[in-house]
Parts: C-alpha cells; sequence; structure tokens
C-alpha cells in the first residue's frame, strides 16, 4: 500500500468513489511521557513542546521568555537532559521521557533537594525565571555532582530580578544535600 | 457583632464576627457604600474592608495584601508587618493577594485600599502608617476576650506566638478566642502599637511566602491563568509609532488550523498614554498559543511609518545640544537658587559635561498578558498582573461602562514589574477583544492576550533617552560654588494629562542632590518631541539624572586632584536636614555621609590612589533612603572585569532584611547590567531590539555573581527597597572605570562607548 504523505512524488487525485473511502493513513500521534504520565498528541506536529505543556497538558510550570531559546524560562528535561521546551517540537519527542518541574516532588510532596535549596536560600524575587532555573539546576548536578562556579556559570539562565548570587548558592546547598541526604 | 473605631477623619478600623467563629478586621474608608465584596477568597461577605486580616477558628490567620507583589517581596513584608502587631505565629499565616479596592460611591468610585501601587517604594511606608493598626485591634480584642474568659484584667495578658498567655501561665489560643474576640465592644481610641522592642517578626529574615508554589511550578501568574476555555488572542501591532497597516494576509491566518479570526483593533483615541491599546493592530484568535502564533506568521502583516517617524538618538540628541546653545529656548526651570551665570563669571574654575543616555526597555521576566471573561450584560472578570490596579480597575470601567459591584479585577503575582506594568495597554487590548464583534462559535468566550518577547521589546514603554549638560564653578578653596544642570528627554507623563510646564516631572528630581548643597544651583529641564510610547522605569527621574550628576561630581573632583570620597564628605558639610519637596524628605546629611563612608570602608578606600584597579564611587537618596554604591574595576586587554560591587543602604526600620537584601543586589544588577549593554535604538522610524540576543537584559558578564550588601541598623521609620538600589549603582561604575582606564565615559552603554574611546 502506497501511503501518501507530503513528499510523495507523485501527486494523486482525490478518490471519487464515495462507497470505497481511501484507506486513511495511520495516523500514530506522538506518544510521550510527561511526568510519569502517558500521553499522546495528535496535533500539529512542529507545536513546540512549551505551549503543549502549557495549553494542552495545563501544566504551566515550564514559563515562556523569548522564543528563541536564548533565556531558559521554558527549560524541562527530556531524557535526562535539559532542554528549551520553546525549541523542541512534538515531532521529536516520541517515546520520550519529560521533566517538567511539577515531577520533581515525589507524589507525598517531598521536594527535590534543588526545590528545597531553593527555599532555603530564598533564591526567589519575582520567581518567573525560577522553575526553569530549577530545572537547569537539576540537570547539572545530575552530571555533575561538584559543580565549581564556571559549571554553574555555564547554564546561562536568564534572571530579571538578578537573584545570580542567591542561585549559585542554592545549587552549592543542593549538591552538597544529594551527596549526603541526610544532611 | 461588629464595631469600629475611628483612625483619621476618613480612615476607621472596623471588626466583626465572620463565618465559622472567625474574628475579621480591616480598614475602611468613610463615604463608601457596601457592595458584594471581591474577596469571596477568604469566605466573609464583608464590605468596606480595606486591608485586612481574618482570624479563623482553628488559629489559622489569613492575611489580605493589598499591594501587588511583582517580586518586591511586598506579599510577605506587609503580612509580616500585620502579623508582627498581632503577635500571631508566622507558621499559620495564609497570605492573599487582595484584587482591587473599590466600591460605588455616590456616582464616583472610592478606592478603598489606599494608592495600591507598587514598584516606586511607596508599599511599606504606607503600611507602616496604617496596616500595623489592624494587628493592633486584633491583639486588643483578643486579650479582651481572653480577660472575659479567665477572669483576670486584659493588662495582665499579653499576646505571643498565637496564644494569649496569662500571668500565671495559662494559655488560649487565638483560634480558640475569635469569635468572643468579634463580640467585644469597640475601643474608644486605636489600641497602642507595640513597642520596637517587642517585634518578633520586624527585622527577622523572612523567606518568599510563595515561594514553595514556585519552586514546584504551582504558583499561577496571570500568564499561567485561564477561566474556563479562553480564546488565545495573538497581536500583530504596527512597529511604528504612528504608523498604520499596509497589507495583511487574512485569508492564510484564518486557514491556520485552530485560528478562529482575524479581526481588527483600532486604538481608543483621546485617552491618556498608557491605559488604551497602543496602535492599530490584528488579532489572531485561536484555540490554542500555537495556533494563534502560527496564524499572525501567516498573516505576513506589513505596515508603514506615518509621515513623520520616529528620529534617530543622534538627531534627537542634535536636538538637545541646539537648545542648550539656543538662549531664545526657554526651558522648564525646576530649581534655580543663587544666580549660577553670576557665580561663574567670577569662578576660579569652571567645567563643563555633557552625557548621553539610551531608551532602556523594561522587559519584565513575564511578558504582557491579560486574561477577560466578559458578559456584555451583567459582569466583567479580569485577571492581569500590575503594578496598579487602579489603573486597571480604570480602564475596564471605561471600556465597559459597569459599576464597581460588576468589575472583578483580580490580580496575582507578577513576573517583575520594574514599572512596565504601571501601563494597562495590554488590559485595554484583551477589552477591546472581549467587547468586538466575533464569530458567533467564540462570542461569550473568555479571552487572554498573550504578548511574545518581541512584542515587548519592540512595543514597551520605553524610559526616555536623555541628553544633560552640566556646568560648575568652583573656588580657589575647591569648593562647588555654581552647578547648573540641563536636561532634555522626551517627557515619560507627556499626553497624560499633565500641564507643559510640569513635564519635567517624570524626569529629574527638583530637589535631588546636590541641590541644597550648593548655594547657586539651577536645575533646568528641555522637552524633546518624540513619536515612542514612554513610561516609569524604576524610580527614572532617580535614575537618569543621577548618572549624569554623581559622574560629573567625581569629573569635579579629579579636576582638583581630590580623592572623591573626600570631595563628596566636603560637599554634605555639617550634619544637616535639606528641605526635600519629594517624598521622604528632609535629606539627612549625616545619614548620607555614613552610607558613602561604610561602602568606601568595605572596599578599602585607602587603596583608591595607588591601587591598579580602579575604585568609584557614588550615592543617592531615593524616597527616604540612603544608598552608596563603592565599585572596583580591574583593566582588562579588551574591555573591563568588574571585581567587586558594594551597596550601602540606610533604609530606616528594616522589615525583611531578606527581602531588603534580595532589592538591593537585584537593583545592582540590573542597574549595571543596564548601562554596561542596553540600548534600545531607533532606524527607520522603528525599534530595532526584538529579542534577548540584541538586548541581553540581565546579562550577567562581566559582573561578580555577588553584590556586596551593608544595610545601617536603624528605628526610623521604614522607606521602600524595591528601587532604591538602583540610581547610585551606574556612576559609581563609570567612575570606578576612569580610575581604571583612565577613560571618561559619558555616554551609555558604557561597554560599546568604552571601546569606541579606548
Amino acid at each position: 500500500m502506497a501511503q501518501q504523505g507530503p513528499t510523495s512524488p507523485i501527486p494523486v487525485p482525490p478518490r471519487e468513489d464515495a462507497a470505497q473511502p481511501a484507506p486513511k493513513p495511520v495516523r500514530e500521534g506522538i506518544d510521550l511521557i510527561v511526568n510519569g504520565k502517558r500521553y499522546r498528541h495528535t496535533g500539529d506536529a512542529a507545536m513546540p513542546l512549551l505551549w503543549y505543556l502549557r495549553d494542552v497538558l495545563r501544566l504551566t510550570g515550564a514559563k515562556y521568555g523569548c522564543d528563541q531559546g536564548d533565556c531558559g524560562f521554558c527549560t524541562v528535561i527530556v531524557d535526562g537532559k535539559a532542554v528549551a521546551a520553546c525549541q523542541t517540537k512534538m515531532e521529536k519527542l516520541i517515546g520520550k521521557r519529560v521533566t517538567t518541574v511539577e515531577g520533581l516532588a515525589d507524589g507525598d510532596g517531598k521536594l527535590h533537594p534543588v526545590q528545597q535549596a531553593w527555599i532555603d536560600e530564598d533564591a526567589i524575587m519575582c520567581g518567573f525565571c525560577q522553575p526553569g532555573q530549577i530545572m537547569a539546576a537539576v540537570d547539572l548536578l545530575s552530571r555533575q555532582k561538584n559543580p565549581s562556579d564556571a559549571d554553574i556559570d555555564r547554564i546561562g539562565n536568564l534572571c530579571r530580578c538578578g537573584s545570580y548570587g542567591r542561585i549559585r548558592k542554592a545549587i552549592k546547598r543542593a549538591a552538597g544535600a544529594m551527596k549526603d541526604p541526610k544532611a | 457583632m461588629s464595631g469600629e473605631v475611628r483612625l483619621s477623619r476618613r480612615r476607621f478600623l472596623k471588626y466583626a464576627a465572620g463565618t465559622a467563629g472567625a474574628l475579621v478586621v480591616g480598614i475602611g474608608t468613610v463615604g463608601a457604600v457596601d457592595r458584594p465584596p471581591p474577596l469571596g477568597l477568604l469566605g466573609d461577605a464583608w464590605a468596606q474592608l480595606g486591608p485586612y486580616l481574618r482570624i479563623a477558628a482553628d488559629g489559622r490567620i489569613f492575611i489580605g495584601v493589598r499591594d501587588p507583589d511583582n517580586g518586591e517581596g511586598t506579599a510577605t513584608s506587609l503580612a509580616r508587618i500585620i502579623a508582627d502587631e498581632l503577635d500571631a505565629d508566622w507558621s499559620r499565616v495564609i497570605v492573599e493577594p487582595l484584587g482591587v479596592g473599590v466600591v460605588q460611591g455616590n456616582g464616583e468610585p472610592k478606592f478603598t485600599y489606599g494608592r495600591q501601587r507598587s514598584g516606586d517604594a511607596t508599599s511599606i511606608p504606607a503600611a507602616w502608617a496604617d496596616l500595623r493598626q489592624a494587628g493592633a485591634l486584633a491583639r486588643w480584642l483578643l486579650l479582651q476576650a481572653a480577660a472575659r474568659r479567665l477572669g483576670v484584667p486584659a493588662e495582665q495578658l499579653r499576646g505571643e506566638n498565637g496564644t494569649v498567655v496569662a500571668a500565671d501561665g495559662r494559655t488560649i489560643p487565638y483560634g480558640d478566642l475569635a469569635s468572643t474576640a468579634a463580640t467585644i465592644d469597640a475601643p474608644t481610641s486605636a489600641p497602642p502599637l507595640k513597642p520596637a522592642e517587642r517585634y518578633q517578626l520586624i527585622g527577622k529574615p523572612a523567606g518568599d511566602v510563595d515561594a514553595r508554589a514556585i519552586v514546584t511550578g504551582t504558583q499561577r501568574y496571570a500568564f499561567d491563568e485561564t477561566i474556563g476555555d479562553p480564546v488565545i488572542a495573538v497581536l500583530a501591532r504596527c512597529p511604528y509609532p504612528g504608523g498604520t497597516l499596509e497589507s495583511a494576509d487574512r485569508d492564510a491566518a484564518t486557514k491556520v488550523p485552530g485560528v478562529y479570526a482575524v479581526i481588527d483593533i483600532a486604538p481608543e483615541q483621546g485617552q491618556p498614554a498608557g491605559t488604551a491599546a497602543q496602535s492599530a493592530a490584528l488579532a489572531v484568535l485561536a484555540r490554542d498559543t500555537w495556533s494563534a502564533l502560527s496564524g499572525r506568521a501567516a498573516l505576513k502583516a506589513t505596515w508603514k511609518a506615518g509621515d513623520d517617524p520616529e528620529p534617530t538618538a543622534s538627531a534627537h540628541e542634535q536636538k538637545a545640544l541646539e537648545a542648550f546653545g539656543d538662549d531664545t529656548v526657554v526651558p522648564s526651570t525646576v530649581r534655580n537658587d543663587g544666580d549660577v551665570m553670576a557665580v561663574r563669571k567670577k569662578a576660579a574654575r569652571a567645567l563643563e559635561a555633557t552625557y548621553f543616555q539610551p531608551w532602556i526597555a523594561h522587559a519584565t521576566a513575564e511578558t504582557p498578558n491579560c486574561v477577560v471573561r466578559l458578559d456584555p450584560e451583567t459582569s466583567v472578570t479580569v485577571i492581569a498582573s500590575t503594578q496598579s490596579p487602579r489603573q486597571v480597575y480604570t480602564v475596564v470601567q471605561r471600556m465597559t461602562g459597569f459599576r464597581a459591584d460588576q468589575i472583578d479585577i483580580q490580580v496575582p503575582r507578577g513576573g517583575g514589574g520594574f514599572g512596565r506594568r504601571l501601563e494597562t495597554d495590554y488590559v485595554a487590548e484583551a477589552m477591546a477583544i472581549a467587547l468586538a464583534k466575533k464569530p458567533d462559535d467564540i462570542r461569550n468566550r473568555p479571552v487572554k492576550v498573550l504578548w511574545t518577547r518581541d512584542d515587548d521589546l519592540v512595543r514597551d514603554y520605553y524610559r526616555p533617552l536623555a541628553v544633560h549638560r552640566l556646568n560648575a564653578s568652583l573656588d580657589r578653596k575647591k569648593n562647588i560654588v555654581g552647578w547648573h544642570q540641563r536636561m532634555a528627554s522626551p517627557s515619560a507623563i507627556a499626553g497624560r494629562g499633565t500641564p507643559e510646564n510640569r513635564l519635567w516631572q517624570s524626569e529629574v528630581v527638583a530637589d535631588a542632590l546636590p541641590a541644597g548643597l550648593v548655594p547657586n544651583f539651577r536645575s533646568d529641564w528641555y522637552p524633546l518631541a518624540s513619536k515612542m510610547q514612554r513610561g516609569e522605569w524604576r524610580g527614572s527621574p532617580n535614575v537618569t539624572p543621577t548618572f549624569a550628576s554623581e559622574s560629573f561630581i567625581d569629573e569635579l573632583a579629579h579636576s582638583v586632584k581630590a580623592n572623591p570620597l573626600d570631595f563628596r564628605l566636603a560637599l554634605l558639610g555639617e550634619p544637616r536636614q535639606l528641605p526635600y519637596g519629594g517624598r521622604g524628605g528632609p535629606i539627612d546629611t549625616a545619614r548620607m555621609a555614613n552610607v558613602l563612608k561604610l561602602a568606601a570602608e568595605r572596599l578599602d578606600w585607602s587603596r583608591w590612589l595607588r591601587s591598579e584597579n580602579g575604585l568609584g564611587i557614588a550615592c543617592a537618596y531615593v524616597f527616604g533612603a540612603y544608598v552608596a554604591h563603592a565599585v572596583e574595576v580591574a583593566p582588562t586587554t579588551d574591555g573591563i572585569d568588574i571585581h567587586r560591587v558594594v551597596c550601602v543602604a540606610d533604609v530606616g526600620r528594616v522589615v525583611n532584611p531578606l527581602g531588603l537584601e534580595a532589592q538591593l543586589q537585584g537593583a545592582t544588577m540590573d542597574a549595571l547590567s543596564t548601562a554596561l549593554n542596553l540600548a534600545i535604538t531607533v532606524k527607520d522610524g522603528k525599534v530595532q531590539q526584538t529579542g534577548f540576543r540584541d538586548y541581553p537584559v540581565a546579562a550577567t558578564q562581566p559582573l561578580p555573581y555577588e553584590v556586596e550588601t551593608i544595610v545601617v541598623p536603624s528605628t526610623a521609620d521604614p522607606s521602600g527597597a524595591s528601587v532604591i538600589g538602583v540610581p547610585s549603582a551606574a556612576p559609581a561604575l563609570a567612575n570606578a572605570v576612569f580610575r581604571a582606564t583612565a577613560v571618561r565615559v559619558r555616554r551609555l552603554p558604557l561597554l560599546r562607548e568604552l571601546a569606541r574611546l579606548r
């Protein structure tokens, strides 16, 4: 069976026989896992993950900031790696695992050490960029148990309020807590 | 049961029994007429009640916060002012943002919560004046109720951490007393406030009350809000101030899956700037944001500039310099002491310098947005991040014609303000779409307007560009005896109902230092004509001229080979009070000298002369606060590296030191980053910057991560905190750069100019 798609080289005229409709192309949808739950996206495959999360799943923790992957407000983790959700099209997410800030705390509401460190250092001013900052920090700490100042600087997420000093302290505090969960 | 206590001619405290055994206390305004409250969130149908608290029978204490929190920390600090006076258990306090406080008076609406403006450092001083009274009355009522129950005089009881404690050690939790307290007869006058030595919360560090919601992603900003299933609207706006639509492919946009319609938005004519949609626009209405954005892209709207396009910055600068040199141009004279012209003729030394500052955008983290649900016959609900809930109300009322009781304004925590959210154009846009003719299938659905980052940068209310010319005369003893500052800028309040002779008020502060310190002092302001939308930016009349004046003082010190710290201290002179017409005065010169000395000391100022690194210092008096910055800059082969930044502030009594430190650090970072990097530029009549790549707001290079802060202990009444760390930061930096590189930067952004001059 020849499947018709946008890249098909030969245009096929529409069949007129209503009694025998063309076999429907198999629309798989895009299956993905968000915060441990399975979802199937059947809309525009070019939709950025950010708007899927916010408008379809109503997970509004990832924030809109710039549309260009520059600010990091929309940082989420896909298969263990931080990405800008505004730059990640749904078509790239088939079978992927997405973690958003809403998925960090455990089921009993116990915060992730990074979240707790953010509270302990009061690294919050307006707070709008902080979900993205936290996800970027989680990503960094998954790769780097003892991040240096330079490692933290390389995250590059924007904080419009200028809370950078406390963010750095919070990441170091979280690094300590993750090494020694009792501390 | 209920009672009232008069606070002043127009304000009174009021209390009553709430539902389920609660005590409710608030501040009311005389002349307000009852209406159904917008405050269902606290569960008490209670009118005429301003900023208030509710003590529930289970001991939880709800505190309503009237001023919007856009990151200034007011939700935390205002609540702690009330909670401390109440001797509340902070861990049982739940803070709720209040909406707009308005009731229908006889024709005119009456605003019951006061100014409700945030971001210009007014929230704390105002709260200090009245909110404490609500806490004090609640405590007084609880003590009376406990006295009745325990059979001892109330004078022998005290509040402590959410309980009443008797001399014999018996305790009763506040919650158990709440319903009885509501039945106590009102005191004849407002109960006395706590003495400062009994403060439990004021002056102690407190984390943000919304921290947990923020780190778990559950904090709802207006950008995250929906009412039902709103239609998402993204607008294609004319990028040319005063321009018009040339072409647009509406069919292509409408064919995008998910797009419902494209409608025209025409700005209302004759409304004050900032209260109506800014420009001609096409609104793409869609089922979700991605469809709306795709529809807008498919529109391919093109626009043409008006007849008289906005000039470039250099054209504005040329106009300003011509005006300064033309005796026939009559400026607004803002202040004029003595005779600056006469003293210049006999001066031992005369200096002149000219400074240039670009347009600056706000670039709040959360871009403008607004959610509206309108029932054209009955009511409207508006959710908007704003620094001015009253202005939101005014716009919604104007556009609907509704009475106060038909209008519900909700103000969630905002993602940054900086002055951008004093404007309500985005509310007017959402209202215009809600009111517009739309296809039947979406006619009655709520509407949510979202701005993208390029919308935000291309259509901001910019801090005006400015040109300053300063002239000073010094006598033989190196004293400044004459100071003449001239500033030219497009006024941020032009087109807002202010008469022409007051348009300087958004640009320059009449009594800003060194006014009052120099016997012959004159400040003139020259208007520049511009089509750009202009607005307030982080206390801009304190910021823009201060870069020039505090740089110039440093230049004067250099010209007489004086240490700039000593030169400034000599200028401040003997401790005394200088009259100050603006908010917060008079100026105490000793407090100003103190912050300068502390900043210098922290940076080890004795190195000033010999250090290879450049040390710079500057100070400012802002809304009752005394602030100094000291900066250490190292020269590098291709620029500078900023090693240390010290910020010292005397804000009077500190409500939340952790919050104040964050405000000072954040404001300093923003001020420095802005001075180093940022400029909005106009070419061919439109703004060129469209994203963080060409407008790198809050960029950290070459800044240090840490701003060192020192807060002066004080028992004076508190000033605000949110913008006070801005004005003196940039001049301190420029002064340090001069010491490090021998290049005097008189034009911002600094890095670009430094590269040009070196």
